[in-house]
């Protein structure tokens, strides 16, 4: 019950911010994804009454954006380059290495809400290929031996 | 008034009247899936075209959306408009192969479905033509449905798939689909839609059942209009 009243009330600064303007939708569910790493069920009602759009709208905006996620998601999340370059220099083995290490398959978190594992396409720095980018850092020229230091640093 | 040129024969029309109108009023027939009158045209079908020449330049239009100017020439069956349609109709069938409007509307027009196109069956009939969204959202008032995701996983249903708490069970979005996906079960006093199951209310007169219980209840709310008053069917008022 607790957690709930916490959350709302952050849903609620958050709506305050952008003075409940129903035009600011997109901006607000950044910010609540932000803030919980994905768009709870609730939180997504508790807005549609609040601010009096219909929660199919804001359904519609959640599921077409990648940027919103309906599922938790991880702490950290890995994004392997498989772009055109990427994919050349052997970015497959460096997705497949995760998938096993982390026991996940891409596009799913770990357990321990530690990692989100997804794939993408060409980062903007063909140079540096293999490359992965976790929450933000690009890590380049990779081998899938390096991975396991590399998410140790991240724990 | 304009004055223009509809497959070689002189009209008239209020300008900026839609192009598909004018042409219906003169008896000119073009196929459409996703015009309906209640809600506003959003060109979602794009079987509505046809060729439009505007001082030097000829190009395709969606004629539900085409405002009708002064001497405008229009041509409806041209081989171009012909290829664009057809096109169109393939495209349609290999996303519902299952519907049998499609085939129908097909075959009307002599078009055989093309083997090279991938043929989807998990989409089930629907289009994604939004007009049961629409329908929803301007007729009806209670936003019940939406289409969400995005691309090839677009799909027409209410939020979370789940049951829709403000679905009213009115039924309209089965009423104006054009392809029959929504599926409306009625049997004697319940009424099953988009997985939800709405009790009806019986006639306080006849005793047929002629309305589900949250819709009379949401039509009472809206128009404050007592739900006694609405306790009688349409036959027996
Ligand atoms: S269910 Fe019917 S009306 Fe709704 S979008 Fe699909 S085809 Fe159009
Ligand atoms: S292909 Fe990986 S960064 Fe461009
Ligand atoms: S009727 Fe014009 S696009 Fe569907």
């Amino acid at each position: 019950m607790k957690k709930a009243q916490t959350m709302d009330k952050k849903v609620k600064d958050i709506i305050k911010k952008y003075y409940g303007d129903k035009t600011a939708m997109i901006a607000i569910l950044q910010d609540v994804q932000e803030e919980f790493r994905y768009l709870p069920k609730e939180t997504l009602s508790f807005i549609s009454k609040k601010m009096d759009v219909p929660l199919t709208r804001i359904y519609e905006i959640a599921t077409f954006y990648n940027a919103f996620s309906l599922k938790p998601r991880g702490k950290h999340t890995i994004e392997v380059c498989l772009g055109t370059a990427c994919h050349v220099q052997g970015a497959s083995r460096l997705i497949d290495r995760l998938e096993r290490d982390l026991s996940i398959s891409s596009g799913d978190t770990t357990k321990d809400k530690m990692f989100t594992l997804e794939e993408v396409r060409c980062l903007g720095c063909c140079s540096l290929a293999p490359v992965i980018r976790i929450s933000g850092n690009v890590h380049p020229y990779l081998t899938q031996d390096e991975l396991p230091k590399i998410l140790r640093n991240y724990k | 008034m304009v004055s223009f040129v509809i497959d070689g024969k002189n009209v008239q029309a209020e300008g900026g009247a839609m192009l598909l109108n004018v042409a219906r009023q003169n008896g000119i027939v073009i196929p459409t899936l996703c015009a309906h009158d209640t809600v506003a045209r959003s060109g979602a079908c794009r079987l509505c075209v046809v060729e439009v020449t505007k001082g030097k330049r000829t190009r395709i239009v969606t004629s539900c959306l085409y405002p009708v100017d002064e001497g405008i020439v229009v041509s409806t069956k041209t081989e171009r408009v012909m290829n664009v349609r057809s096109l169109v109709m393939q495209l349609l069938m290999a996303r519902c192969p299952e519907s049998q409007l499609l085939k129908d509307m097909a075959k009307e027009m002599g078009i055989e479905p093309q083997p090279s196109f991938r043929v989807e069956t998990d989409k089930g009939k629907c289009i994604l033509c939004r007009l049961c969204v629409k329908t929803c959202e301007d007729v009806v008032g209670v936003s019940a449905i939406g289409l969400s995701r995005r691309g090839k996983d677009k799909i027409v249903g209410p939020p979370f798939m789940e049951d829709s708490v403000t679905c009213v069970g009115c039924g309209a979005c089965a009423y104006v689909c054009p392809t029959d996906h929504i599926v409306m079960e009625s049997t004697d006093g319940r009424r099953k839609i988009w997985g939800r199951a709405f009790r009806m209310k019986a006639c306080d007169t006849c005793g047929r059942y002629f309305a589900p219980v949250d819709q009379l209840k949401w039509i009472s709310k809206k128009t404050g209009t007592p739900l006694s008053e609405l306790s009688v069917c349409l036959s027996c008022k």
